[in-house]
């Protein structure tokens, strides 16, 4: 029998969760690393036992580790991100240039085709490689070559947390960065440019045609049409059907455009599923009512996803990285909240069920769909 | 050579696999780096944790006590004391409070 295996990112260590297809009993494994912040896991498509994980922490710093078994045992694996070249330096608060500066990783994501190959996001924004199972990490530095020195941190932190590989062409790749904007390879990431034509952050960018700055929070793509990307914007939701040559707004009828993560239905590539938050000074659902909202029109046209979700005196967030589907027939879709809790709707976002209630502030979840 | 005897706080004793206290040989003079060096190369997976990679500065918020002293702002090539180098006191190294 097929079933899913819910990683999640939290606080103070990460959690395993599985099940089988009916995704109703759950059995729960952790912390794993416990007392780290664990901002990411993620597993293999090609090898699921294989999962790489980044746990990090303010006194001892970022550490690396992989298990080959999905999840019972880890090792320790290389953690040394090191600039390639002069590190140079990046515009900062002052409007000075500021060294470069490693600071930890935020996202992982393993090759389509290689299970010894895995990317690394990192703040200060960074795209890094490793060939060998995360032993040793190179930097693509081509990527701070695209207007590099005009980058600066926003509140969270100068973040690359989003990595798309298009499963058709190894050599593209489109990555995302907080306060800098979404930036595409299409030489398998020796050289870089900024993909944020028809982006507007009025609000924050008085130049409306600025190619630098806009605060993306998060991409998604179905596999099957890599041209069509989704964004979350700091505010907007966006949308493009040329891989990021040029965006169109379609945030619709949502109640707030602003939000973090985004994330497309397994077979369904139209459905889109978003969880607005009030504003970017106000960090939590509208009215104190969790409610992710589905498009199945690819934007523009928004349904609350409510049953089973708390309606009333719920103040938590979602974050960025924190929202995942599974594979499974019925397209199971998942995210956990900075209160603690992992729900799961078996059935697309239909109805809602607590998978768990009690975690630290989950900072990211992932879902691989066992065979 | 000397032998070190080092105590390391509990993510570091996760990360290496070890007991809270271990022992390493230095050379002497024994120093705060000849130390951590001699730490990093029994431990790889410490390699980062304690000082930064490239720079080898201490990280911010791990300090170095030894015999009721906070020896964090020492320079790296200075003696430790000698009840660290003869094995009586251990070499502490110590994650910062850093509370709210």
């Amino acid at each position: 029998m097929s079933g899913v295996r819910v990683l999640v990112g939290t606080r103070k260590g990460a959690f395993i969760l599985t099940s089988d297809e009916r995704r109703k009993d759950w059995e729960i494994t952790g912390p794993h690393f416990a007392g780290w912040e664990v901002y990411h896991l993620k597993g293999s498509p090609i090898h699921p036992e294989r999962i790489f994980a980044a746990p990090s922490g303010g006194w001892f710093g970022q550490t690396m580790h992989r298990s080959d078994d999905g999840g019972k045992t880890w090792e320790v694996i290389g953690n040394n991100f090191g600039y390639e070249g002069d590190p140079g330096t990046h515009q900062w608060y002052d409007g000075t240039q500021h060294p470069w500066e490693f600071k930890r990783v935020w996202h992982l994501e393993p090759s389509h085709t290689d299970a010894d190959t895995v990317y690394a996001g990192v703040e200060d924004a960074a795209l890094f490689r490793s060939t060998d199972g995360g032993l040793t990490w190179n930097e693509l530095p081509g990527l701070r070559e695209a207007k590099g020195h005009l980058w600066q941190p926003g509140a969270g932190g100068m973040c690359l947390h989003t990595i798309l590989l298009d499963p058709g062409n190894p050599n593209r790749i489109v990555t995302a960065i907080s306060a800098a904007g979404a930036f595409r390879t299409d030489d398998g990431g020796t050289s870089w440019f900024p993909v944020t034509q028809g982006l507007k952050s009025e609000w924050e960018l008085p130049d409306p045609d600025a190619e630098i700055g806009h605060c993306v929070h998060n991409l998604a793509m179905h596999p099957s049409r890599p041209d069509t990307i989704y964004m979350q914007k700091h505010w907007d939701v966006m949308r493009t059907d040329n891989g990021g040559k040029s965006w169109y707004e379609v945030s619709g009828n949502l109640p707030s455009d602003f939000g973090f993560p985004i994330s497309v239905h397994a077979h369904e590539p139209e459905t889109i599923y978003v969880v607005p938050i009030k504003s970017d000074s106000e960090h939590f659902p509208p009215e104190g009512k969790l409610r992710v909202y589905r498009s199945r029109t690819g934007g523009n046209e928004w349904e609350p996803l409510t049953t089973g979700l708390p309606q009333e005196n719920c103040w938590v967030n979602v974050l960025r990285d924190a929202m995942s589907t599974d594979s499974l027939e019925s397209g199971g879709i998942y995210f956990g909240t900075t209160g603690g809790q992992v729900y799961v709707s078996p059935n697309g976002g239909d109805t809602w069920e607590t998978i768990v209630h009690d975690l630290p502030s989950v900072v990211s979840v992932e879902v691989q769909t066992l065979p | 050579m000397s032998q070190i005897r080092v105590v390391l706080p509990q993510h570091l004793r996760t990360l290496a696999r070890s007991e809270r206290e271990v022992r390493v040989l230095v050379a002497e003079p024994a120093t705060q780096g000849s130390v951590i060096d001699a730490l990093e190369l029994r431990y790889p997976t410490l390699r980062g944790t304690i000082r930064e990679y490239g720079s080898s500065v201490r990280r911010p918020l791990v300090r170095f006590f030894a015999c009721g002293q906070d020896l964090s702002h020492e320079p790296p090539d200075a003696p430790l004391p000698d009840a660290v180098v003869n094995g009586q006191e251990p070499f502490l190294i110590i994650g910062a409070m850093a509370g709210g």
